[in-house]
């Protein structure tokens, strides 16, 4: 099969509602919906002992006030463990309002229904909770110490530890010739879409509906569980996700407190109630990530040949755990990165704090994993006197030792195995694109001038279109339009074009004709969500598994209308044909027709399917038995394991040592994801992710003071790049396909972001001598940085 | 985050502004720009029962010259001050310190009296201010009638977001005094990202004599003190100034400030970031000294009260009405 | 008129004209509303984007009297009689997209949307001063609005496009 669409950088079909100021995001309908506010604790931890409506309710526009004692049956519980594993001992949830305590700034006591978010925030502000505080746990280092209890019956604020080994690490430390140790550590930051979160639900009692519309990733997450909680038939819940303004990670964690409690309150009151999330209750409500410190020991051999390593972390989950340990399983499994590892060995604890609760954030552990190895990398060719480069080229798995198999458990449950890849020849096309060889002459010149001019590069594989599943079903209607529906979400990846660019290519047909749904409960209620850089594998898979289908039974049809051999016919824009005789076709919607017999035609070219249009064979009923009416057909993309991309980036940067200030100068990124489906796409997010690693590992980064207040919950205070915080990327593209999809492609959704800090943090380090072993890094940080380093 | 209620009002003459704010007292604030004041209602750190919209008020929108200063009416915006090329001429200093403020966004709408009002001691204007010597005119109504002063800079900052401006007053102008003939200038500002409030600024003048060599310099900070400080730099510009100079100018700058630490940067190193950019400043500042500033022509106060007249392309917000 | 003090209450509503995209509009709000709120839920207009609430997103961007402004930062009833801009205005009569917005998806300048309409406004009132920008006056007008999609590097390709499109525009 020619393919006209994949590979090509179409337009996308979602711009043109979205630059028409037109895209449906979730506070754009529900105009007359009720509004709601949330009394949401000022203490990082507390007693809460009472709550006091009385000077709240005189509040004109005031509908509702709720607290825990108001939720009935399984909206008191704790909300769902969404990811148990047996080494989680001790997981905690947290109630969908508050009861008796509260372990974060933020966390929700009371929802306020009113006229709207006005009048809802003023009721908010009038009612009086009566706190006892308690001593809060902030920061890994008092997690660990545990003079205080984040939840008093867990011991030691430890949710979870796990080891996981390939090989014998301590044994092969043991007799390494050189070994080096070292502590390393990052930042607690958050995903922070520029739209927050969002619910609006209302009950519909003529048909018996509880419909929600909800900013998330996951819209069959949400589903299953507002079902299960509120007791309703699956069939009774319909979860529809709007327009998202970027997700990030955030919006998969699920059911929020929010996501039960609006469409509560909206049966309850048999109104329809809207949330629209502020953004400092984004900071203080959404989860954060990123927060980790790592304990490295690396064994090596006078060639720099990696001979043994042991990796101790300990990561902040916050106050809960409803994503379980998948964010330290993921920093564990991902660490190793493309190197020929024999014996690593890693152990993590999971430990709870008094601070919001983290699940993932684009990147999703691997950006810490990657800064461990590479700074390791960094280490080893410091030690030895070794060019960065070479250490890590000596070190690469080749192209020809795969499958590679890791012997641990990926963040899937299913083994961690390296599928495919060339690592080498994407360090090669990156040494070339980022001028690395030619780089120390670009270096002295500089210092000729008095500038300090440095580089530094890392690399990252990742495991990305993680299962269990995703699927798709694609529809000919009886109009020539071909519908396609798959269940998982969009943030703005432009999935309406690249799932439309796979059908149009398999069915032969233009790909303006092929719409896409995403994310709708009601039109595909199977799936999991849209995370993990996986929903182009995925989905992608899905639909083109239905649409071969689709086209088989096209042709099929098809052949017996035209008298023809289905071997002899192909589809060309629309249009079913023998191969070399174009006028013997059938248009895709006539066959349509044809596949659903009528006894009456509700339009003259309807009139094809009916009795007595053409003479059956009086033996094969109208609709045989192993067929179904319909030229549309579902399926199913279930991978064996996950499959993995891989990169490497390169940074130039400048520093002022008189002020400790960082300019990139240059940053190149050589990027393998497989075969590319939209080009212009990919690069786009590769674009946004390299920004978000350039902020991850000089601006962002959220500050809790020692009571667990956050001091930085505005757009003033975290940083967020703008333009011109943001380097413009060289883009350099390998393509290894994938043996484990039918399209053979890999995600790319998170790659930007993964080798950030590990490459600024190289290049620094090369720019003016002084060790960064902590990210982010800003000015004063690294003016002092240099200072210690002067005085030394 | 939704503001809280408030009565609004929008007064038509100083009078009537003056008399509200007699009757409201410490009920009311004034609004101009509200690029400082709707961050802080949205996040209800400040819930004013009564807000004093002072955009219709005829006659506060001049921008000229007088007696050796420019001139700025109350409801002057930053980004008039940009455009309005003769005042750039006649006051470089004031225009590139505006040109720091924030994003041309926030400047469309900010007021020049604002930010002074506000005092925040992160904003350019304030520093300015006090460098120049400048001050502004508050209108108040007592006793039955308008009442005036002048308060001079060094008298209007009281602290961090505070002034020593009555709750019945209203800033009606500020007055920022050119510099004389052989007087450079500079400003120099480090943030995080483009537009953000620095981590350290400073805005410092510098005057040599006829042979170029410096006899005075005064610097005010940003960011380093609860309100601007200004350090007289005359002392260590002895030497010649510039590069010879530089030790003794860092290390008068860094022992006249007592900065304090929060989540951007330490003392420590706002202090000594304050020093670097004082050094760099005077090279800048030294180099347009020598060549020249020119104080504004008579002619061109004349022109510049024309363009204070409101015309249908401002955006003033209405002033008429 | 001012209102009286001792009268007047915050919940008087006050009716606010303006002439948004050309059109007259009204709604009677509460002085504390603010113009995004107004734009968005009392007159319909969604386009325009609510993302801080603090003034640095710039996702509420609109142009006031052809100026940008944001919009969160705003009181509808300060603007009472105003000209605005939004991005709904931006379209030709027959719905067809404008230069601007043909360039942004051309050049793969938005992803989400979410940040979008406030940076075409933007991009519109620079070509509309400055109709072959220079790079640093891109960073000027476009520099402090928030987008954590693209990295920024399209949006930078879309205004230089946009440039393009909009001289080969018959005006």
């Amino acid at each position: 099969m020619t393919t006209q669409w994949f590979g090509e950088a179409v337009e996308r079909r979602e711009d043109r509602r979205l630059l028409a100021g037109a895209g449906r995001f979730l506070d754009d309908a529900g105009h007359d919906a009720l509004g709601v506010a949330f009394v949401r604790s000022p203490h990082a931890h507390a007693r809460v002992i009472g709550v006091d409506v009385a000077d709240a309710l005189d509040i004109d526009g005031l509908v509702a006030i709720y607290t825990w004692d108001d939720l009935p049956g399984r909206l008191a519980d704790p909300l769902p463990l969404l990811i148990p594993h047996p080494d989680l001992t001790q997981p905690r949830t947290q109630y969908a309002l508050a009861r008796g305590e509260v372990n974060h700034v933020g966390e929700p006591v009371a929802m306020v229904v009113a006229a709207d978010r006005y009048i809802a925030e003023d009721v908010a502000e009038r009612v009086v909770v009566d706190y006892e505080p308690l001593p809060a746990v902030v920061g890994i280092g008092a997690a660990r110490a545990a003079e205080h209890l984040v939840h008093p019956d867990v011991p030691g604020n430890v949710a979870a530890v796990t080891t996981q080994e390939l090989g014998d690490a301590r044994t092969a430390l043991a007799a390494a010739p050189r070994v080096l140790e070292f502590d390393l550590a990052m930042e607690r930051s958050l995903s922070s879409p520029l739209e927050g979160r969002g619910v609006h639900a209302r009950w519909d009692p003529d048909d018996q509906r509880l419909r929600i519309r909800t900013s998330t990733q996951t819209s069959t997450g949400v589903r299953a569980a507002v079902a299960n909680i509120f007791g309703l038939p699956d069939v009774a819940v319909e979860v529809v996700t709007p327009d998202v303004g970027g997700g990030f990670g955030t919006k998969v964690v699920h059911p929020y407190p929010e996501e039960v409690l609006v469409p509560w309150a909206a049966r309850t009151l048999g109104r329809e109630v809207k949330w629209v999330e502020d953004r400092y209750e984004h900071f203080v409500s959404a989860t954060h990530e990123r927060g980790q410190e790592h304990h490295v020991r690396v064994g090596f051999d006078d060639d720099g040949t990696i001979l043994g390593m042991e990796v101790e972390f300990w990561h902040d989950t916050g106050a809960y755990t409803p994503y379980g340990i998948v964010l330290p399983i993921i920093t564990a499994t991902q660490l190793p990165g493309p190197y020929r590892h024999r014996h690593y060995r890693v152990t993590f604890t999971s430990l709870y704090t008094n601070t919001v609760t983290c699940t993932p954030y684009r990147g999703a552990g691997r950006p810490q994993g990657c800064f461990v190895m590479e700074r390791t990398m960094d280490r080893i060719a410091e030690e030895l006197g070794l060019d960065r480069a070479e250490v890590r080229a000596r070190n690469l798995i080749g192209p020809d030792e795969f499958p590679y198999d890791f012997d641990m458990v990926f963040q899937d449950g299913r083994p961690l195995i390296y599928d495919s890849g060339n690592y080498p020849a994407v360090l090669e096309r990156l040494r070339d694109l980022v001028g690395w060889d030619g780089f120390g002459a670009e270096r002295d010149a500089a210092a000729a001038e008095g500038r300090h001019l440095g580089i530094g590069l890392a690399c990252y594989v990742e495991g990305t279109g993680v299962g269990p599943y995703e699927g798709a079903h694609v529809h000919v209607e009886t109009n020539g339009r071909v519908m396609v529906a798959t269940g998982l979400t969009s943030q703005g990846q432009g999935h309406e074009t690249v799932f439309a660019q796979i059908v149009a290519d398999e069915l032969g047909v233009d790909v303006g004709n092929v719409f896409v749904t995403t994310g709708d409960t009601r039109r595909f209620p199977y799936a999991v969500g849209t995370y993990a850089s996986r929903a182009a594998v995925m989905s992608g898979n899905a639909v083109a598994l239905a649409a071969r289908q689709v086209r088989a039974k096209a042709i099929r049809i098809a052949a017996e209308a035209l008298e023809a051999a289905p071997d002899d016919l192909d589809i060309e824009s629309g249009v079913v044909h023998v191969r070399g005789a174009p006028s013997r076709g059938i248009p895709l919607a006539q066959v349509a027709v044809l596949s659903n017999p009528l006894r009456y035609a509700f339009s003259k070219e309807a009139q094809a399917a009916t009795q007595f249009a053409a003479p059956p064979d009086p033996d094969v009923p109208p609709v045989p038995d192993d067929e179904e009416p319909g030229l549309e057909a579902r399926d199913y993309y279930s991978p064996v394991r996950s499959t993995f991309a891989s990169g490497m980036h390169a940074a130039v940067v400048e520093v002022d040592p008189d002020t400790g200030n960082v300019d990139v100068l240059r940053y190149a990124v050589v990027h393998d994801c497989g075969p590319l489906i939209n080009p212009m796409i990919v690069e786009g997010q590769i674009h946004g992710g390299v920004a978000q690693g350039v902020a991850g590992a000089l601006y962002e980064r959220l500050a809790y003071d020692g009571a667990g207040n956050l001091t930085n919950a505005s757009f003033m205070d975290f940083l967020m790049p703008y333009l011109s915080e943001v380097p413009t990327p060289v883009v350099g593209h390998v393509e290894t396909p994938s043996p484990l999809n039918p399209l053979g492609i890999k995600g790319a959704g998170e790659a930007g972001v993964i080798p950030g800090s590990a490459c600024l943090a190289a290049a620094i380090e090369d720019a003016v001598g002084v060790r960064i072993d902590r990210m982010p890094v800003s000015p004063p940080e690294l003016w002092a940085l240099l200072g210690e380093g002067a005085a030394s | 985050m939704k503001p809280p209620p408030f009565v609004y009002h929008r007064p038509a003459s100083v009078e009537e502004a003056t008399r509200l704010l007699a009757e409201l007292r410490d009920e009311a604030k004034i609004v101009a720009g509200g690029q400082s004041l709707v961050p802080l209602l949205n996040f209800r750190l400040a819930a004013p029962a009564h807000l004093v919209d002072i955009n219709g008020i005829t006659g506060l929108d001049r921008l000229g010259w007088a007696d050796g200063a420019v001139e700025v009416g109350a409801t002057v915006r930053h980004s008039r001050l940009l455009r309005e090329r003769e005042v750039a001429a006649a006051h470089p200093l004031l225009v590139e310190a505006t040109g720091w403020i924030a994003h041309p966004v926030i400047r469309n709408r900010g007021t020049v009296c604002g930010s002074l009002a506000h005092a925040d001691p992160a904003a350019e204007l304030p520093a300015v201010l006090a460098l120049l010597d400048g001050g502004v005119e508050a209108v108040s109504w007592r006793g039955g009638s308008q009442a005036s002063r002048r308060v001079p800079a060094a008298e209007l900052f009281a602290g961090p977001l505070q002034t020593t401006l009555e709750v019945d007053e209203l800033v009606v102008a500020a007055y920022f005094p050119t510099l004389a003939a052989g007087t450079g200038w500079a400003v120099e500002e480090l943030a995080r990202r483009h537009g953000d409030y620095a981590l350290a600024g400073i805005v410092l003048t510098v005057t040599v004599d006829g042979e170029g060599k410096p006899t005075s310099g005064r610097a005010a900070y940003l960011s380093c003190a609860p309100t601007p400080v200004v350090v007289d730099i005359g002392p260590a510009l002895g030497g010649g100034g510039g590069g010879a100079g530089s030790a003794t100018v860092y290390d008068l700058v860094a022992s006249s400030l007592d900065p304090t630490d929060d989540i951007h940067a330490t003392a420590v190193y706002r202090r000594h970031l304050a020093a670097t950019l004082t050094v760099r400043a005077l090279d800048r500042a030294l180099s347009r000294a020598r060549t020249g500033t020119q104080p504004p022509q008579p002619e061109l106060a004349a022109v510049s009260d024309a363009m204070a007249a409101p015309t249908a392309a401002s955006s003033d917000g209405g002033a008429e009405r | 008129m001012s209102p009286n003090p001792r009268t007047s209450s915050p919940a008087d509503l006050h009716e606010v004209v303006v002439t948004v995209n050309g059109v007259t509009r009204s709604a009677r709000v509460p002085a504390r509303r603010l113009l995004s709120d107004m734009l968005r839920h009392d007159l319909r207009l969604t386009g325009t984007h609510v993302g801080c609430e603090h003034g640095v997103c710039g996702a509420c961007t609109v142009l006031l009297e052809g100026e940008p402004i944001r919009s969160c930062l705003t009181f509808a009833v300060m603007v009472d009689g105003a000209r605005i801009t939004t991005v709904e205005g931006l379209a030709g009569p027959d719905g067809e997209l404008g230069p601007v917005q043909r360039a942004f998806r051309e050049c793969h300048g938005l992803q989400c949307g979410f940040c979008t309409p406030g940076f075409l406004l933007l991009t519109t009132e620079l070509l509309s001063r400055s109709p072959e920008p220079a790079d640093d006056e891109i960073v000027d007008a476009l520099g402090g609005n928030l987008c954590r999609c693209t990295g920024y590097v399209n949006i930078v390709r879309s205004v230089r496009r946009a440039a393009e499109l909009a001289r080969e525009q018959p005006s």
